[in-house]
């Protein structure tokens, strides 16, 4: 072949590989909205179920699943701040910290049902918090944590060193220096890596069936010691488990529709703050 | 053992990083309120050394080092390190502002000592500013982020940051070899007026630049300190013939 060829074939396979990536996801949504739109209206994200499930809304499962997501935050980002503070501010370059590293990023690759396990067994049972939403919580901060570990240590990293050598020759200790000159320029790359973290807890099943997430619990959950319904675990009931699962097949798309717009609309917010960080960032 | 007449005296300093030597037994006491220059080709040890002064050496967990450092009275590492870096400043080699507003440079040494009256920031940021020789290209816009500056001014910013906390020495580590020739005479220029004041240690790879703004020279190589005189002596007599090649040009 001559060279030219070659690179006329080579363009067109990237493309093409390019272009599938992205029909995919646009494929997998037009199949959702398609069979979910119709269903969608105020009441249905507004509204209790009723009738089995088969008709209302699914407001139970919107809030758990926010009141889950933000819990988890709550205490999976702060953890994981600190910990990629310690890992690379002040820990000292030798197997230690690699060893750490390692771990997270072995946590990273853990199938989502071995943390429910993990979850089942260490806060359910041992801590004794039962089926709620503090054990799904915890099981998914748990989760989380390597996600957003990796994700500040990367904000961290794209910080020049010599702004840390500036402060330290102006005597700050190191402390002051991660205060004052490292975070703030840290931030917005945590908080884009958070809620992308949170992007992919939202979706989560397998982890909060085995801890706190209720197949029928028509209820907003007034305290965290309640089991509570999700949308990710209401769409595989609707989907598999519903003794109708026929016609509650528009509901379980519906259901699809409110989980992934929720998730997207994170997504596209985080991707929002980054750019606009990016734009705005002199250094 | 230790000449009263020096700011700064060391004594048989070694310094390794891990298993590799970068300081070998260097002896040399440098003279209040003049400008001492080292000179040496690259990997010399001589950033090394102006690094051992203030501490900075510490950052790096596998360095180890050897022998006496003292600092007017005491040996550096008897004093609290935030102490130290306040009276021994230092300038890097890449000017290094922080991504904020020109004031918040000047200021920021001062705000972590704790002062807060915003009078006194001001007093001191325009008097340090001046003394950079800075303020009149800066004063209407010390809002504006230090990042605008050009390289040459950035620098000067840097040497601002680094008297706002009032120190007695000024460490600059290459201060010009990211610098156009017009930003290099002035910061030239203002090492001489510095001088007044401050004892000024100033790394350089540019011989030029050392026979221009120093009074005494050290010569560096392969670890050790070769010889230490008067900058006129190093490079109209130079006793040793490793350091008149290397200020021939021979090699470097």
């Amino acid at each position: 072949m001559k060279k030219q060829t070659k690179q006329q074939v080579f363009l067109l396979g990237v493309t093409f590989a390019a272009f599938f990536s992205i029909a995919v996801l646009f494929f997998a949504l037009y199949f959702v909205a398609r069979d979910g739109l119709g269903v969608i209206s105020w009441e249905f994200i507004s509204a209790m179920p009723r009738q089995r499930m088969t008709a209302g809304g699914i407001w139970p499962a919107v809030a758990g699943t926010v009141y889950v997501s933000a819990l988890t935050m709550g205490f999976a980002v702060p953890l994981a701040v600190f910990t990629a503070i310690y890992l690379n501010e002040y820990a000292s370059k030798g197997w230690v910290v690699r060893m750490i590293r390692l771990a997270i990023r072995n946590l990273a690759g853990v199938p989502s049902i071995v943390y429910g396990l993990f979850g089942l067994g260490l806060f359910v049972s041992t801590l004794r918090l039962g089926h709620s939403l503090l054990a799904a919580a915890l099981t998914l901060a748990v989760m989380a944590l390597p996600l957003i570990v990796s994700a500040s240590e990367e904000a961290l990293k794209s910080i020049p060193d010599s702004f840390r050598e500036g402060s330290f020759a102006l005597g700050a200790t190191r402390w002051q220096t991660v205060r004052y000159q490292v975070l703030p320029l840290a931030i917005p790359g945590m908080i884009t890596g958070s809620v992308l973290a949170l992007a992919r807890i939202a979706g989560e099943t397998a982890p909060i069936i085995l801890t706190g997430a209720a197949y029928f619990y028509p209820l907003i959950p007034q305290s965290v010691s309640e089991q509570f319904m999700a949308l990710p675990y209401h769409l595989y009931i609707l989907a598999t488990q519903h003794e109708q699962v026929q016609l509650v097949r528009p509901l379980a798309y519906g259901t699809a529709l409110v989980l992934l717009m929720l998730v997207l609309s994170m997504s596209l917010g985080a991707i929002l703050v980054r750019s606009h960080v990016r734009r705005k960032r002199d250094w | 053992m230790v000449n009263p007449e020096a700011v700064l005296s060391s004594r048989n300093v070694s310094l390794w990083y891990g298993e590799t030597r970068a300081l070998n037994q260097v002896s040399m006491d440098i003279p209040e309120r003049q400008v001492t220059a080292i000179i040496g080709p690259s990997g010399c040890g001589k950033s090394t050394y102006l690094k051992t002064i203030n501490r900075m050496t510490e950052l790096n967990s596998s360095v180890k080092i050897d022998g006496l450092i003292q600092f007017r009275t005491k040996p550096v590492q008897h004093y609290d390190v935030v102490e130290l870096r306040r009276r021994v400043g230092m300038v890097f080699q890449k000017p290094n502002p922080f991504p904020k507003s020109i004031y918040d440079n000047v200021v920021f040494g001062l705000r972590l000592l704790g002062r807060r009256r915003k009078s006194e920031l001001d007093r001191i940021a325009e008097m340090s500013l001046r003394r950079a020789a800075l303020w009149d290209e800066v004063k209407d816009r010390l809002r504006d982020s230090a990042m605008g500056l050009s390289g040459g001014q950035q620098q000067r910013l840097c040497i601002a940051r680094a008297l706002a906390v009032g120190p007695e020495v000024l460490l600059m580590d290459e201060p010009c070899s990211a610098l156009d020739p017009v930003a290099t005479a002035k910061i030239e220029d203002l090492i001489f007026e510095l001088k007044q004041e401050y004892t000024i240690v100033v790394v350089t790879h540019n011989m030029q630049q050392a026979a221009r703004i120093s009074d005494r020279t050290a010569f560096f190589l392969t670890a050790s300190l070769i010889e230490y005189d008067q900058t006129k002596r190093i490079f109209e007599n130079p006793r040793d013939k490793r350091t008149e090649d290397y200020i021939t040009g021979r090699f470097g």
